[in-house]
């Protein structure tokens, strides 16, 4: 039956004969009113998965203070400064692994910054339209590999060649430079922090790379066009244009990276060397929170021991989640003014 | 002179099917509509036409409150159809919208098979049978004149139609609802000649069994398939009347500027 | 004089142009051969263990002959339970922040959370699981992993979900509304249908990213030396025997260890390259 049959439609529609009986006027509401039930009905339910995706960050960090508790009770603040680490006295402190962490970051990005600044560069400038594509995959593909794959990699191909032939170089050039000299003592073992910081980086490059190419190629052409007629050459264009243009983004793009590095666990497992102190040297070993938290965790007995492992991961969320939320609130800005400009 | 005068006589004497009473229309603060009064009658075809920005789309978009999708856009006044005022918040937008059906300025097929996109508004209303719904099928795609291009492959995507194609299936889509009117939003503006004059001829076809409202931004379409012709400009409705009397021998000076060209 | 400046100058700015863009080069090269240095080491020290008993035998104690296939079907039924929990999550909670959010606090606020949630360290989502569930049950398990990676790939199925949804032109929407179609109709017929490769796709890559994850799965499903088909028991898994066993002094499971890095690996980048191909030929 069409809508005229259905006796939908009232007034004098002459065009079919219809048959409008009560019982096809109801079934027609009744269709009505269950549509309004499945709308709403879907409405809240898709709204209830999006606050189970907020209900999911309440959750972890709830979870996660109740669980670190045990050791803010008896320690106090005492234990973000306290370099003690023994699971047998049942004294813990947080301070080697934060500064195994935040080290192990800082290497990763002084590296990883100017590589993915270039690469994305190239990608955007430089790089010829038929090879955009292969190699924006290319680099997006190393993005991909798993992190366990570049620890092992870290561990076994990397970090021999390293101690072989790199270490003893900084020691014998940069040794001697006061201060930066000490960074560069010991024994050139392959792996411990420094490594961890390099491979690290070769992670989060790709990270990097990926966010500050996409904001480059926001740039309005017309924009760059109008500096290139000038006589610009591309190093000034990138320079002068670009690199104002897209400021925010490159730094969103490099602190997410940052987040990415702080919080990554298995590839500097594997090279850190998980000994949990503070040296002078880069290349001694030392241990992060993720790295701490992923070698002892599942021994770790009742008692203070678990307590605090989920204290110091809490605190890896928070610097991450500070870090993350500065990240992306630079790039909401971008995002904002590239609507504005348009 | 009585030729003339019989023909309009023949056009006029129709019941009103819409009724547009003090219709003001707001996209926040900006007032689109300005104070519209018009009747549309009863399976006539009424054109809009005016320049970019003057309301004509938005006018046919409070026919069927495709507006209500978004927030922030809101219409006053009155639009009676079959006795009832369509812009109560007590009307079913959905049974509204079966009622009154619309075709877009680029085809929007569904991405699913020719038949499927037919038969998508038929379900939603009707249980038909297979058979019953075949039927149907065919007989829509028959009125919007695409039925033998299409026959033999209706399990094929809309999406691998012709652009002409495509918009005729989504006339057909919308006839297949059984409608009482189909409002048509510049169809024809991203079609070839070719498709256009096929859209054209379709209407003068519809137009014994629906109300029809069209946009146009092409002056001679709206004199090739009009019969009441609205002249509209910066939210105002400024002339309405039959199309062949518009055109001829409009009654405000701004309506002739504008289709003899000297607008602007 | 003054044209010869004109020239010292222009000189001057050419060769810091080049060498900008040649460190430019260099960099890209760099991570050129970071990309194939790791897949070759891959390959070399992977080819060698990868042998037919990979696939039909458990891992072995050090020192006998064995394979990953514990390891390989417990990868791939918590790897599948997460994305069958994940997908309807994502897809759902997607959908609210591209059809329904434009007004209110709710959907910018959940897009914000769900950003931070895709780039947050993945260990603490074990740790979450841990918490919430492994000790309150208190053995670890394949359902703890299952969810601890569900956790995982939610965001990432949020947000293509949402970024698809709004590629879909508005006029899609208006053309089944204006049919009398019903809102849920309108989302799940026309227009979650106009963008299904684009949403498969999400899911696909989200498969991608949960098979490689290690750190949630050390201390929720833990790992199992033996066959194990129940999933309230630890149950073994790629990643963590890759883990176990590279680290381990034995030879035979270091050489086990790289053939399932190569496996994980080149099967990750499969899926990666395949969604990629074909989502492009219908992107087209």
């Amino acid at each position: 039956m069409s809508l005229t049959e259905a006796g939908l439609v009232v007034g004098e529609s002459k065009r079919e004969t219809y048959v409008s009986t009560e019982q096809i006027q109801k079934n027609i509401a009744a269709r009505l009113a269950r549509q309004r039930i499945q709308d709403a009905a879907f409405r809240k339910v898709t709204l209830g998965f999006s606050l189970f995706v907020l209900a999911l960050l309440a959750a972890i960090i709830f979870s996660l203070v109740v669980g670190a508790y045990p050791v803010f009770e008896k320690s106090g603040f005492g234990f973000l400064t306290s370099r003690e680490w023994n699971p047998v006295t049942n004294d813990f402190g947080a301070l080697n692994a934060i500064y195994g962490t935040v080290v192990t970051s800082i290497i990763a990005l002084l590296i990883a910054f100017p590589v993915s600044f270039g690469i994305a560069i190239f990608l955007t400038e430089l790089c010829p339209g038929w090879l955009k594509r292969p190699l924006g995959t290319a680099i997006e593909l190393l993005a991909a590999i798993p992190s366990i794959i570049y620890g092992m990699w870290g561990l076994f191909v990397f970090a021999p060649l390293f101690g072989q032939y790199v270490q003893p170089l900084l020691t014998k050039y940069l040794g001697g430079v006061p201060i930066l000299g000490a960074l560069f003592q010991g024994a050139p073992m392959g792996i411990g922090m420094l490594s961890a910081g390099i491979i690290l980086a070769v992670m989060v490059i790709p990270f990097i790379a990926s966010v500050m190419r996409d904001v480059f190629e926001i740039v309005p052409p017309v924009l760059k066009e109008s500096a290139y007629g000038l006589g610009a050459t591309t190093w000034e264009v990138v320079r002068n244009i670009v690199l104002p243009y897209t400021k925010a983004g490159v730094v969103g793009g490099t602190m997410l990276g940052l987040g990415r590095a702080l919080g990554e666990t298995m590839a500097v497992t594997f090279v850190i060397g998980n000994t949990p102190k503070i040296a002078a040297s880069l290349f001694e070993p030392g241990a992060s929170i993720a790295s701490t938290i992923a070698n002892e965790f599942a021994e770790a007995g009742d008692g203070g021991h678990i307590s605090a492992l989920i204290a110091i991961g809490l605190i890896l969320f928070i610097i991450t989640l500070i870090v993350l939320s500065l990240a992306k609130l630079l790039l909401l800005q971008l995002a904002k003014g590239e609507g504005a400009r348009t | 002179m009585n030729a003339v005068l019989q023909s309009s006589d023949i056009l006029i004497n129709a019941p009103s099917k819409i009724s547009v009473r003090n219709l003001n229309f707001f996209y926040g603060s900006f007032q689109g509509l300005k104070n519209i009064n018009l009747e549309i009658l009863d399976r006539r075809v009424t054109a809009f036409i005016g320049p970019s920005g003057c309301g004509k789309s938005t006018l046919l978009r409070t026919l069927n409150r495709m507006y209500d999708l978004y927030p922030g856009q809101r219409a006053e006044g009155e639009i009676i159809m079959n006795g009832k005022n369509v812009l109560d918040k007590s009307q079913d937008l959905n049974l509204l919208r079966a009622k009154v059906g619309m075709v877009f300025q680029k085809p929007t097929p569904f991405p699913m098979s020719i038949y499927d996109n037919i038969a998508f508004g038929v379900k939603l209303y009707e249980s038909l049978s297979k058979a019953e719904m075949d039927e149907r099928v065919e007989w829509a795609l028959n009125k919007a004149a695409i039925w033998g291009e299409v026959k033999d492959k209706l399990k094929q995507s809309g999406l691998s139609l012709s652009g002409g194609q495509q918009q005729r299936l989504c006339i057909a889509r919308a006839v297949a609802v059984k409608p009482e009117v189909v409002l048509l939003d510049e169809p024809t503006s991203a079609l070839d000649p070719i498709s256009t004059a096929k859209v054209e001829e379709l209407l003068h076809e519809l137009k014994t069994e629906y109300t029809i409202a069209i946009v146009t931004h092409n002056m001679q379409q709206a004199a090739r398939v009009s019969d009441f012709t609205a002249y509209m400009y910066l939210g105002d409705l400024v002339e309405y009347g039959i199309t062949d009397e518009l055109f001829i021998k409009p009654k405000r000076k701004e309506t002739e500027d504008y289709i003899t060209g000297r607008f602007g | 004089m003054s044209q010869q400046a004109e020239s010292t100058l222009y000189r001057r700015r050419i060769m810091i142009n080049r060498v900008a863009l040649t460190l430019s080069l260099v960099a890209m090269a760099a991570g050129m051969v970071f990309l194939l240095w790791i897949l070759a080491t891959l390959v070399v020290k992977g080819v060698g263990g990868l042998n037919l008993a990979v696939f039909t035998q458990t891992t072995p104690p050090p020192g006998s002959a064995g394979g990953l296939l514990n390891a390989i079907f417990g990868s791939v039924v918590m790897v599948g339970i997460g994305t069958l929990i994940a997908t309807p999550v994502g897809i759902l909670a997607g959908v609210y922040l591209a059809e329904f959010g434009k007004s209110g606090w709710i959907a910018p606020t959940t897009r914000f959370v769900n950003d931070i949630l895709l780039s947050a360290p993945s260990i603490i989502v074990g740790l979450f699981v841990y918490t919430v569930y492994v000790a309150h049950v208190k053995h670890f398990s394949a359902w703890a992993g299952a969810f601890a990676l569900a956790i995982i790939a939610v965001p990432v199925i949020v947000r293509t979900t949402e970024t698809m949804l709004l590629l879909v032109p508005n006029s899609l929407r208006e053309a089944a509304s204006a049919l009398g179609a019903p809102e849920w109709k309108v989302v799940t017929m026309v227009a979650l249908r106009a963008v299904r490769s684009g949403v498969i796709t999400g899911i696909l890559l989200a498969v991608a990213r949960i098979s490689g994850e290690t750190a949630p799965l050390l201390f929720t499903a833990l790992n199992n030396q033996f066959w194990s088909s129940n999933l309230n028991a630890p149950m073994a898994n790629l990643p963590v025997v890759i883990f176990q066993f590279a680290m381990s002094p034995f030879e035979n499971w270091v050489e086990l260890a790289w053939a399932g890095a190569m496996l994980i690996t080149f099967s990750v980048l499969a899926i990666n390259i395949v969604t990629r191909v074909v989502f492009r030929q219908r992107g087209n």
